[in-house]
């Protein structure tokens, strides 16, 4: 099975090198702050002893007040995991950065996650509608979609 | 920080996407109202003419004898369509065993699964590369009405009524083979009735 590492754990460690990036944390996830999303990410990926090199999946969820965006790490050379969450509470426009850069695994995802919850990735090369066409109205996966 | 690497794509185009989207909602708006059956007419008992009778008899036979489905399998209805093709259920003894991958060695149009709208197009464009004469069997719930999909439906078509004329339809969700073939026989029922040649004009 795959290792849980513990969200506080490394939420200590960042707090060194990312002063002020972590909103919150618990025993399985971190909550980044959305402008240093791509440094914790890059952090997360880089260090050595983490190494999260693969992206299991990104997801988001529709709170009314706020969305979050769930990012799910894990590590292939460790067999270790970790929940990266971040939040926004725009809903006109949503925009996020985007961990197309670190992950490649992210483009569709990012963009599923544009069609279905409207949420933009800046950087993101190719951000248009994946599975809906374009021209429809409104992104479905809201809470208040219709 | 440095996000490099990404592959380049091949279509960056937009504007494809929206012509695809215009194509699909123009679709959209055309097709509200059902189509109704072309074949309406036949539950009416028509005066027959001896000699045109037998010919269309013959006629009839020959097509009801060897219906071939156009491939035409958006989801899991598909299946029991499958299941109705293989030993166990055999089509063949119907004369319908062969699956045309293309639509113009196809008569017979079987609906197996649900059909979003972004798919919509495309199926009403097999359908019209079909050769005449040609048949619908809407199969399942989702070919009849959207089934399940059809009260939050943004992007289910409710019904393949709305895209194209159907002749039968199989209810279940799926149908069991047993059902189809029960609904393909109808339709043999159906194309037996039919009058090919009429007196007078053309
Ligand atoms: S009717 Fe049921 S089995 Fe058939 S395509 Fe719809 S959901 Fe699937």
């Amino acid at each position: 099975m795959t290792v849980a590492l513990s969200g506080k754990e490394i939420a200590s460690q960042l707090e060194e090198k990312l002063p002020e990036s972590i909103i919150e944390s618990g025993q399985d996830y971190l909550v980044v702050k959305n402008e240093s999303l791509l440094a914790v990410a890059a952090f997360l990926k880089d260090t050595r002893d983490l190494d999260f090199d693969y992206l299991n999946f990104i997801t988001a969820v529709d709170y009314y007040d706020h969305f979050e965006v769930v990012y799910r790490l894990s590590s292939l050379e460790h067999n270790h995991s970790l929940v990266m969450k971040t939040r926004c509470a725009e809903r006109e426009n949503p925009v996020l950065p985007s961990v197309i850069g670190l992950w490649q695994g992210a483009d569709f995802q990012e963009r599923e996650i544009y069609d279905l919850m409207g949420i933009r990735f800046e950087g993101h090369p190719n951000m248009k509608r994946i599975f809906l066409w374009e021209g429809f109205a409104g992104h479905p996966l809201r809470k208040d979609f219709r | 920080m440095e996000i490099g690497n990404v592959r380049p794509y091949i279509y960056p185009d937009i504007e494809l996407d929206r012509e695809e989207g215009q194509v699909i909602e123009d679709l959209k708006a055309n097709s509200q109202p059902v189509i109704p059956d072309p074949d309406k007419w036949l539950e009416e008992e028509l005066p027959q003419n001896i000699l045109l009778t037998s010919v269309d008899a013959l006629i009839n036979w020959g097509r009801r004898s060897s219906l071939w489905p156009a491939i035409c399998f958006p989801a899991c209805c598909a299946f029991e369509l499958i299941a109705a093709n293989g030993p166990r259920f055999d089509l063949a003894r119907f004369g319908m065993e062969i699956l045309r991958a293309s639509p113009r060695q196809a008569d017979l149009m079987i609906t197996a699964g649900t059909l979003t709208w972004k798919m919509a197009p495309n199926v009403r464009r097999i359908y019209n590369q079909m050769a005449e004469p040609k048949w619908v069997i809407a199969m399942g719930a989702c070919g009849i009405s959207g089934g399940i999909f059809a009260s939050a439906s943004y992007a289910v078509v409710p019904g393949y009524n709305h895209i194209i004329p159907v002749d039968v339809y199989v209810p279940g969700c799926p149908p069991r083979p047993e059902a189809l073939i029960y609904g393909i026989q109808m339709l043999q029922k159906k194309i037996a009735k039919r009058r090919n040649l009429t007196l007078g004009k053309g």
